[in-house]
């Protein structure tokens, strides 16, 4: 793989570690309340799927250079 | 009561037809052969992700501690990406050297038979308060869904011979063949209840918050109504269970299972998505704060709330979900459990001559005697055992540097990994037992992962053994291939 895309799919990996775990004294509180959810349930539920979305930007980044080593014989 | 026992049939007839008019080799029985697709392995992990832990404990953490259960939705997720990267190589591993546990993973990584059979001896000394743990679950599932009608040492018996026998006949086909009947109750179950408490109670979720808010708002942020689980306890136990949580021995049986690193790949990209049904349940925990308050036990606020809510029809669906939610984990622990102890135990400590099917016939006999232990614990209940469930957790993580430093980093060496996961266990024991977990705000288990790791970085670099004999060098080379 590229250096580029090692480092982006590093990048895009982080991302979600960021969000959903070291910022937690930014996003921990109750206002403001989003679809009557307070704010930190609210914003870990809408970093599950955009972690998932993360993960599949990194898969495609990796998928042309992983199609050699899996053989699914 | 009548719906419980007929889930509870279904469920075994499913298990048990599973592996019907199929070999039953030791390959087969816990790897089924390394053939399962995407959807198979999507309920497997699934299967084993969502236990009666998560059922019981994630509305009752809710109830009794408030924020700091979001951490569920963060370590489930972010373990996932961990998983995405780790698994697929471990699997690569496991096809090529034709492995069935993480014992094996060890020996073949380290060829050290101290280390893998120190690790095949944790892995079940963790399994079976684990293991305990969902069948007094199920106990409770069962008790309150009949109304008190069926007792818990009959349920768990009932419980314990069918898990036993559809293990037995069908292996981890049953597992995954189960979990299709679980995960489906399951969903229905949290859809149904997650939104329905909150409605009956409230008129929607808008007005519960709104309420609990008025009433308690400290509760929904961390440390929520806890003494010590702040932010810096957050952040560590999300990364000790994020990293440590898919160390778990019957973790690696459901890896090896998978017909490609791909399915495995694709399976971590989609499986977080499962876990949007988790705040479900703690909807139902936060509801249960304001209806029925003072509880003793949270864990019970599910069960006593749907059953103040809903028909009889409805617990008794509930009661078998529940009952199948502690089942299939529980018998892909048994059957874990069984393996490690034949195949890397018995075998190369006493009987090095034992071909793989006799493994096979001795696990089996381990699976009914493991069975009966984890059932003697549940039915006496007793309270050493949860001091070693606790250790369980943060002890499993402490395979972490064994597994992924070696597979990433070839100067790692057996003597490394097993002063680190000594000292890790050591410390993590230490401190659970003396009851100084968390530490400062941190997670006790996190800290012992940090010197474990430390350790294990320490001592490979300082030591060459490995490294200058012939025998490391090609097995190094055949695993970074």
């Amino acid at each position: 793989m590229s250096r580029k895309r090692k480092t982006l799919a590093f990048l895009l990996c982080a991302i979600p570690f960021f969000a959903m775990c070291f910022s937690v004294s930014l996003w921990d509180r109750i206002y403001p309340l989003v679809f009557g959810l307070p704010f930190n349930l609210f914003w870990l539920m809408a970093w599950i799927p955009l972690s998932a979305l993360c993960l599949t930007g990194v898969y495609f980044l990796r998928k042309p250079f992983m199609a050699a080593k899996d053989d699914p014989s | 009561m009548p719906i419980i026992f007929g889930i509870i049939l279904l469920g075994a007839v499913t298990g048990i037809y599973a592996g019907f008019r199929r070999q039953m080799n030791l390959e087969q029985w816990t790897v089924a052969g390394r053939g399962f697709g995407f959807i198979l392995i999507w309920l497997l992990m699934a299967g084993e992700i969502y236990t009666t832990f998560t059922l019981l404990g994630a509305s009752g953490w809710a109830y009794s501690r408030g924020g700091p259960t979001l951490y569920i939705l963060t370590y489930l997720t972010l373990g996932n990406m961990i998983c995405f990267f780790v698994l697929p190589r471990i699997w690569e591993v496991g096809r090529k050297f034709s492995l069935h546990t993480e014992s094996d993973f060890f020996r073949q990584r380290y060829g050290n038979q101290m280390l893998a059979s120190l690790v095949a001896i944790l892995g079940v000394l963790f399994i079976v308060p684990y293991l305990q743990l969902q069948l007094t679950g199920l106990g409770i599932i069962v008790q309150v869904a009949s109304f008190d009608a069926i007792g818990r040492p009959l349920s768990i018996t009932i419980a314990f011979v069918i898990v036993a026998a559809f293990v037995l006949s069908s292996g981890i086909r049953a597992v995954a063949w189960v979990s299709v009947l679980k995960d489906s109750l399951m969903l229905f179950v949290a859809f149904t209840v997650g939104f329905g408490i909150p409605y009956h109670y409230f008129g929607g979720i808008r007005p519960l918050f709104r309420q609990l808010i008025a009433a308690k708002a400290a509760h929904l942020t961390m440390p929520g109504s806890t003494q010590h689980n702040g932010h810096l306890w957050y952040i560590s136990t999300v990364l000790l269970t994020a990293l440590g949580g898919y160390m778990w021995p019957h973790t690696f049986g459901s890896v090896f299972t998978a017909k490609s690193g791909e399915t495995l790949r694709r399976n971590a990209i989609l499986l977080p998505l499962y876990n949007l049904s988790i705040p479900l349940l703690l909807f139902v925990g936060f509801s249960a704060i304001l209806i029925l308050p003072g509880l003793k036990d949270g864990d019970l606020s599910l069960l006593l709330m749907v059953r103040k809510t809903f028909s009889p029809w409805l617990l008794g669906l509930i009661g078998g979900a529940g009952a199948l939610t502690a089942m299939v984990p529980a018998a892909i622990q048994i059957l874990t459990a069984g393996t490690l102890f034949a195949k890397n135990f018995y075998r190369p400590l006493f009987s090095p001559s034992m071909s793989d099917d006799d493994v096979a016939r001795l696990a089996k006999v381990m699976v009914v005697v493991v069975t009966g232990v984890a059932m003697y614990f549940a039915l006496h209940s007793s309270t050493t055992l949860v001091g070693l469930l606790l250790l369980g957790y943060s002890g499993v993580a402490q395979f972490f540097p064994g597994v992924v430093l070696g597979l990433y980093w070839k100067r790692v060496n057996a003597i490394a990994v097993m002063s680190g996961l000594i000292v890790g266990i050591g410390l993590g024991a230490v401190l659970t037992f003396t009851k100084h977990d968390p530490v400062m705000g941190i997670n006790a288990g996190f800290l012992a992962l940090c010197l474990n790791m430390a350790t294990t970085a320490v001592l490979s670099l300082l030591t060459e053994v490995d490294a200058n004999s012939s025998e490391g060098k090609a097995r190094r080379a055949s695993l970074s291939a």
